[in-house]
């Protein structure tokens, strides 16, 4: 999703496809879905990411949706090691991965398997015949070879040995069997490229880039990716495989680039620092899906970043923490089990009210629960998960874009206010990529941060815990003359900061942290309604990740002629100062959240509205549809789904065909 | 230590306005003021000192040195100094922890801090007993110690801190305790050593574990029952009578008489602050059957953690500049024109 526009590209729904959806000027599809599925070790994320590049390059807009499983390398053939990436692109705004894909590319049995059921009626099929073995449709619990059983009567099958012909096409550069067959993504990534008209140069330029050290391989890998589009090109089939161009999107102009999540975040970061003109100290410890920030920010070293890989989450944090201490913006990143870890050093930060930044990509729990699967359930961890009245801003993140904008705003805040700063994304926010248009650094406004250097106490000792109109306390590092103090997690005198816990001076001290954090609700911009209107019958309020569906789903409702509008939440805490009143103006307010309803919870509590609950925690993102059906239940006369529970769907990834049985 | 000029302090600089709320008699007081004693002699500038530390009776060190100080979390203190003296390396950076603290939840900080070889003093006060959480047994307890938690005595068989240190790759090791007169000196040997030094102090809880260690530190017994370790000097104790020598069956160290003061005669080593060897039976000595062995154990430099992350980050960045705009476009992009509908390779 590159920018929120409102209603005025009505033009057709951006999930459509050749069955559902509207149509260009001739003809062709305006948003087409493709998955690739294949082994774990077949480069499937790689292939997906360089169509990805493609497509962007061509102009359409886009979205993506990455899924693999939590093994590195699962046993191969197997159903659970299957590995997928789905794009959704098209020649209008895409806010979503969509639902069920136009084309299915399966490399192997148990990636159709896996997948097959999801392929639309009448959608493309292409597999790879090189890999049905007896070994591998035993694997994935095939009784009778499916290209050949009838079992694909519904779609369109393109079957050819890919394997064989990537063999073929590589053959001059001598590569042995096994490094040969590692570029069968290449093989059928240019099957790709010409199916949907894009240009293979970038890729050439890619390749060249990745294998520079080995101009061989990247030889053999563009050769089998000029094969793949030659086979697109020149092959006696008619039938299933044509080519189809999809028009660019009409975008703003302006220089683009795609962007994940977690390299948004990344940019954020160096962004904000570079804002409040102070060097950057990122303490991390690896976990999925978060280790992607620090494995960036080791190469953005120049702009003042001091990485520092930690002996856990807790050290990671800590060292933030010691960073921060002595000046720098400490940061830290990690996923729910190790944000669990860290709570009682946020304790810390927030009682010694030093700036921290705190990323948390959340995934599925609890405990270790889903390590590559997506879910938004560590909001009551981000809003209240921590000992004694501990109040922290929350940030989340709706798209890999927004990332930046919320990575810089978790810096302002952090710094602005001596507080740590928790930033919500999650793994599906990380690993997606979507085109996003460089925004001019000249634009940002900064918020240069300044150290406290001559006493704040003529006459008498600095009071390092004196607070400003906003309830902000001085930031002083160690090394200014004059200035030496203590501080720590002891409760502690008001101004002086010296230990003290009478009771009076822990009430104090307790709202004074309070208020402190309540008052950015004044700071922050006003919640404003991104689809629809200011009022009316019913509003879909989400935060997060969800932005894309629940933004499709409301579009489409308005076609339909329901009063229903889009809310979507950025600032989780506090939260924006008129949400309440916001809210209070439409009839219903429904929360879809891909949790048990923790969002849900906490605008009832903050403002005794009704707000009504939409729940999945399959592992798999919103489906527009899901949402639709229970807008559709809040209006009369329309049957359709209520809110709660959202079923298992078997048209999304992950695939509910990929357990481990 | 650091490089910054040396400057004159007293004692009395070291002192903060707060009240000292150690139990009275506790042996924490008589650290505070070696460790007060021994600023001004290192030449240490306040501004530029750090005093970190966890949870714990010790931990409330900070509070009481008039310099910069950070009272943290429980076992966590060397990850904050590992921060700290990363965004400044010039910080003269001291750890106050505990047995509780740096030795039981606080142990895999203490282990990382040594191998990574932070700069910085790491001062270990050893009561053998969680005191501020009123007397449980320790990571360092001996086997059979009596607590509200150990009842007919403790099972678990202790730690030994130097052993630790030694095992996690610390490049400077030494002992002392509470109210010794050499204390100071082994701060000072601590302080200039460059990277992590590791001091374990035994330090006598008044209230849940009192005169754990007369064994070896009243006067009476002190001389035939404690070895002061001098870099180059005969490794002998009990006015010169005694010393240790390397069985060279055994290939460990064994007590020898010594007569009319001829240690050579009686094959006593001489102590080498560099050998690493040697350092590992010293810090393994049983008690009783050999003296507490005390002073440097080991004293041998390695490049610090800090000076390795700096000469990473100037290698990593030299010849780039940092421009913020440029790091936003890196990567394939493309232009959309005003007019055009079509994208363009960049």
């Amino acid at each position: 999703m590159a920018t929120i526009i409102a209603e005025q590209d009505a033009g057709g729904t951006t999930q459509g496809s050749r069955l559902s959806g509207g149509t260009q000027h001739d003809g062709a599809p305006e948003a087409v879905v493709v998955r690739f599925a294949g082994d774990s070790g077949d480069g499937m994320q790689l292939t997906g990411g360089q169509f990805t590049l493609s497509t962007a390059l061509a102009g359409n807009d886009l979205a993506t949706f990455p899924d693999f499983p939590a093994e590195i390398r699962a046993p191969q053939g197997t159903l659970f090691g299957v590995s997928a990436f789905q794009i959704n692109f098209g020649s209008s705004e895409i806010t979503t991965a969509g639902d069920a894909p136009d084309v299915l590319v399966a490399m192997n049995p148990a990636a159709l398997k896996t997948n097959v059921q999801a392929l639309k009626p009448g959608g493309l099929v292409v597999i790879d015949t090189g890999e049905f073995n007896k070994r591998n449709l035993e694997k994935a619990k095939y009784e009778t070879n499916p290209v050949e059983d009838g079992s694909l009567a519904k779609w369109d099958v393109l079957a050819f040995d890919i394997s064989a012909l990537t063999l073929e096409a590589v053959k001059p550069f001598g590569l042995g069997n096994k490094e040969a067959l590692r570029c069968k993504n290449m093989w059928t990534l240019g099957l790709a490229l010409w199916m949907f008209d894009r240009d293979r140069k970038p890729l050439v330029d890619w390749l060249n880039g990745k294998f520079a050290k080995n101009p061989v391989l990247a030889e053999a890998n563009i050769a089998a990716l000029n094969a793949g589009h030659a086979y697109g090109e020149t092959a006696e089939l008619s039938g299933p495989l044509r080519k189809l161009h999809i028009d660019p999107v009409p975008s703003e102009p302006g220089l683009y680039r795609t962007i994940t999540g977690a390299e948004a975040v990344s940019l954020g970061l160096v962004a904000g620092a570079q804002l409040a003109e102070l060097p950057m100290f990122f303490g991390g410890y690896p976990i999925t899906p978060a280790s992607a920030i620090l494995h960036n920010l080791v190469k953005m070293k120049e702009f003042g970043v001091t990485t520092f890989q930690a002996e856990d989450e807790i050290a990671a944090i800590c060292a933030a923490i010691g960073a921060s201490y002595a000046g720098q913006l400490g940061v830290t990143s990690s996923s729910g089990p190790g944000i669990a870890l860290k709570g009682e050093a946020m304790g810390l930060a927030i009682m010694t009210e030093l700036p921290l930044v705190i990323v948390n990509s959340q995934r599925g729990g609890p405990s270790t629960g889903l390590p590559t699967k997506t879910e938004q359930s560590d909001l009551y961890q981000a809003v209240y998960g921590r000992n004694g009245d501990a109040a922290l801003p929350v940030i989340a993140a709706c798209s890999p874009a927004d990332a930046f904008e919320c990575a810089i705003e978790a810096c302002r805040l952090a710094t602005q206010y001596m507080t740590p700063v928790m930033l919500l994304t999650d793994g599906y926010i990380g690993n997606a990529s979507e085109p996003w248009k460089v925004p001019d650094p000249a634009t940002f406004a900064p918020f240069p941060k300044s150290f406290l250097e001559e006493t704040n106490n003529p006459g008498g000792k600095v009071l390092p815990f004196k607070r400003d109109e906003k309830g902000v306390r001085p930031w002083i590092k160690p090394g200014t003359p004059g200035l030496m103090h203590r501080i720590g997690g002891i409760e502690k005198a008001i101004d002086t900061g010296n230990i003290d816990y009478a009771p009076d001076v822990h009430q104090a001290q307790t709202d004074a942290r309070k208020d402190k954090v309540d008052g950015i609700a004044n700071d922050i911009p006003a919640q404003d309604v991104c689809l629809g209107n200011p009022s009316g019958k019913l509003v879909v309020v989400g935060w997060g990740s969800t932005f894309g569906p629940i933004h499709q789903a409301v579009r489409r409702a308005r076609r339909q002629g329901f009063d229903v509008s889009h809310v979507h939440v950025r600032h989780i805490w506090p939260l924006p100062a008129n949400l309440g009143e916001l809210l209070g103006s439409y009839e219903h307010v429904l929360v879809p959240e891909m949790n048990t309803g923790q969002f849900k919870t906490v605008l009832r509590d903050q403002y005794l509205i009704d707000a009504r609950p939409l729940n999945k925690v399959s592992g798999q993102p919103f489906a527009i549809g899901e949402i639709e059906d229970a807008i559709a239940s809040f209006f009369d006369g329309v049957p359709g789904h209520v809110e709660g529970e959202v079923a298992v769907n078997e048209q999304q990834l992950p695939s509910p065909e990929a357990h481990n049985d | 230590m650091n490089d910054m000029t040396p400057i004159t302090t007293t004692l009395k600089d070291w002192e903060t306005d707060q009240e000292v709320r150690w139990c009275p008699g506790c042996g924490d007081y008589a650290i505070l003021k070696a460790v007060q004693r021994t600023l001004p002699m290192v030449g240490a500038d306040p501004k530029n000192t750090v005093f970190v530390s966890g949870i714990g009776c010790s931990s409330r060190f900070p509070y009481y040195v008039e310099s910069y100080g950070f009272h943290t979390i429980h076992g966590r203190a060397p990850a904050f100094a590992t921060g700290i003296k990363l965004a400044n390396p010039d910080l003269d950076v001291w750890l106050v922890t505990g047995d509780g603290d740096g030795m039981s939840i606080g142990g895999n900080h203490t282990m990382h801090i040594l191998r990574r070889n932070l700069d910085c003093q790491i001062m270990l006060f050893n009561n053998e007993i969680y005191g501020l959480t009123k007397g449980q047994y320790s990571p360092t307890s001996r086997v059979g110690t009596s607590s509200p938690t150990s009842p007919i005595g403790s099972v678990d068989r202790p730690a030994l801190p130097c052993a630790f240190a030694l095992g996690a790759g610390a490049r400077f090791v030494a002992r002392g305790y509470d109210v010794s007169k050499d204390l100071p000196e082994v701060l000072i040997a601590a302080h200039k050593h460059k990277g992590a030094a590791f001091i374990e102090i035994f330090q006598n809880c008044i209230v849940y574990n009192k005169d754990r260690f007369d064994d070896f530190t009243q006067k009476a017994v002190a001389a035939d029952n404690q070895i002061m370790l001098k870099h180059g000097e005969p490794l002998l104790f009990s006015k010169g009578t005694k010393g240790l020598s390397l069985d060279l069956e055994t290939l460990s160290l064994k007590v020898v008489d010594v007569v009319d003061g001829d240690w050579q005669a009686a094959g006593v080593a001489l102590h080498n602050v560099r050998n690493r060897g040697l350092a590992h039976m010293l810090v393994e000595l049983p008690f009783g059957p050999f003296p507490m062995a005390l002073g440097v154990i080991y004293d041998d430099p390695a490049p610090t953690f800090e000076s390795a992350v700096v000469a990473e980050r100037a290698s990593l960045i030299a010849g780039k500049t940092a421009d913020l705009g440029k790091l936003l476009a890196k990567g394939q992009t493309w232009t959309v024109e005003p007019e055009a509908s079509h994208g363009l390779m960049d």
